[in-house]
């Protein structure tokens, strides 16, 4: 297809100031590990339980058996780490969309970029890599 | 006999439905976008299907990680708008097709596809943006029934280019030995490249997009022949969803002529694009 690859090229994209990883593969594992994060982020889809995470948010994180780790990265809106523990960017998006925030102030956070900049890259055609 | 009409391959991006349900399709940002689908609206407009094979996947919203099926159909008589954590899209419910549905599911098993069912699904923008993309002022209800087929592409490993190429071929052909006289679209919904996650966020690459656009029609397999790993790295973690683009050419004849295509960036975070195929069968390439 193409002789080159993005992964070879030592061109570093601009805002890569992050602990994110490069990319979220989201595998078997990775599934497994984010079960109880991901299960409790999906579940705000319905208004009763968005109300109830919001009168208690670790609680709420505790009834769904949450890690410690998980449940601090929820408190303290650490979209990286929630990434790193397990998440699926389709379930933490419930929670980013909870706290009125978009998917370009998420794109921004795991870039190292504000949600201006972010919105920005992808009017003038979005990041290119290699 | 059922005979599939035509294919319709476009993006399932939530905010091009945000935008038509809230009035914003001449605003700067959208007009471009809307602008494109307009000859592939006016066709499709002339040439209804009575039902639409609508492949795509869902978002958290009917499917947890409890149970991640590979290829899924969809058997029930209708199908909820799904609240995705925002309010439901005011939109119709959307009615099945259960006779196709079982059929489908019969004859795909016995083509060795041993697919997961469905009685209850409530779609999500997955499925009812391509259904907007296709008639954007349905009224009180869409213009066709609808079989909804489900792809994992979110949890790797998803199934391989190679496999949901084949998928569409026998979905095709299950279609074509329908007894029933009805007119068939299949839309394969999805891509392009994008990506949410990770310090590759933001990713677009439209070289890749379009070499794919020109691919789907008449060399689908140099697709097929793809892996997972291309399609990541070159589409991004979510532009895998791509792949779901060859279950609809599968299904269609190798007899295709395109009728129109469009690509655009940005939808929010995704390129976006549509492309709408004839699909001739036996028919002459000339007839219209
Ligand atoms: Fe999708």
């Amino acid at each position: 297809m193409k002789g080159k690859t993005m992964l070879d090229t030592d061109e570093q994209p601009t805002g890569s100031q992050t602990k994110a990883r490069d990319d979220y593969l989201l595998d078997v594992e990775h599934t497994r590990q984010g079960y109880a994060l991901n299960q409790m982020c999906g579940s705000l889809i319905r208004a009763e339980n968005r109300a109830r995470f919001s009168e208690n948010e670790a609680r709420y994180c505790d009834e769904f058996g949450l890690s410690p780790e998980q449940k601090q990265a929820v408190l303290e809106r650490d979209w990286t780490a929630m990434m790193n523990l397990g998440g699926s960017i389709f379930y933490t998006f419930k929670l980013a969309t909870l706290d009125k925030k978009s998917m370009q102030y998420l794109g921004g956070v795991f870039t190292g970029m504000s949600t201006e900049q972010f919105t920005e890259a992808l009017r003038s055609g979005g990041r290119r890599f290699g | 006999m059922a005979n599939v009409i035509w294919g319709l391959a476009t993006s399932h991006v939530p905010s091009i439905g945000a935008a038509m349900d809230n009035g914003k399709t001449e605003d700067p940002y959208w007009k471009p976008l809307f602008d494109g689908y307009a000859p592939a609206r006016k066709w499709m407009a002339e040439h209804p299907p009575d039902v639409a094979v609508i492949v795509y996947n869902d978002h958290a919203n009917a499917i947890g990680m409890d149970l991640v099926p590979t290829f899924a159909i969809g058997t029930a008589d209708s199908y909820d708008v799904a609240d995705e954590g925002w309010g439901r899209r005011q939109v119709p419910p959307v009615v099945g097709a259960p006779q196709l549905s079982e059929h489908l599911v019969r004859e795909l098993v016995d083509s060795s596809f041993d697919i997961a069912t469905a009685n209850r699904l409530d779609v999500d923008h997955g499925l009812t943006v391509p259904l907007s993309v296709y008639c954007s002022e349905p009224g009180e209800a869409w213009p066709c029934t609808v079989v909804p087929v489900l792809v994992n592409v979110i949890q790797s490993p998803q199934p391989t280019a190679a496999r949901c190429y084949e998928f569409g071929k026998a979905i095709g052909q299950a279609i074509r030995s329908f007894p029933q006289d009805s007119k068939v679209a299949v839309f394969g919904t999805g891509g392009m490249s994008h990506q949410l996650a990770g310090a590759r966020a933001g990713l677009i690459n439209e070289q890749f997009d379009r070499w794919f656009l020109k691919k789907i029609e008449n060399d689908p397999e140099a697709l097929a022949a793809l892996t997972r790993e291309d399609y990541v790295r070159e589409a991004g973690t979510e532009g895998i969803e791509m792949i779901m683009w060859l279950v609809m050419r599968g299904a269609m004849s190798t007899n295709i002529s395109r009728v129109h295509d469009a690509y655009h960036v940005p939808a929010s975070n995704t390129a976006a694009a549509l492309a709408l195929f004839d699909d001739l069968g036996d028919r002459p390439e000339t007839a219209t």
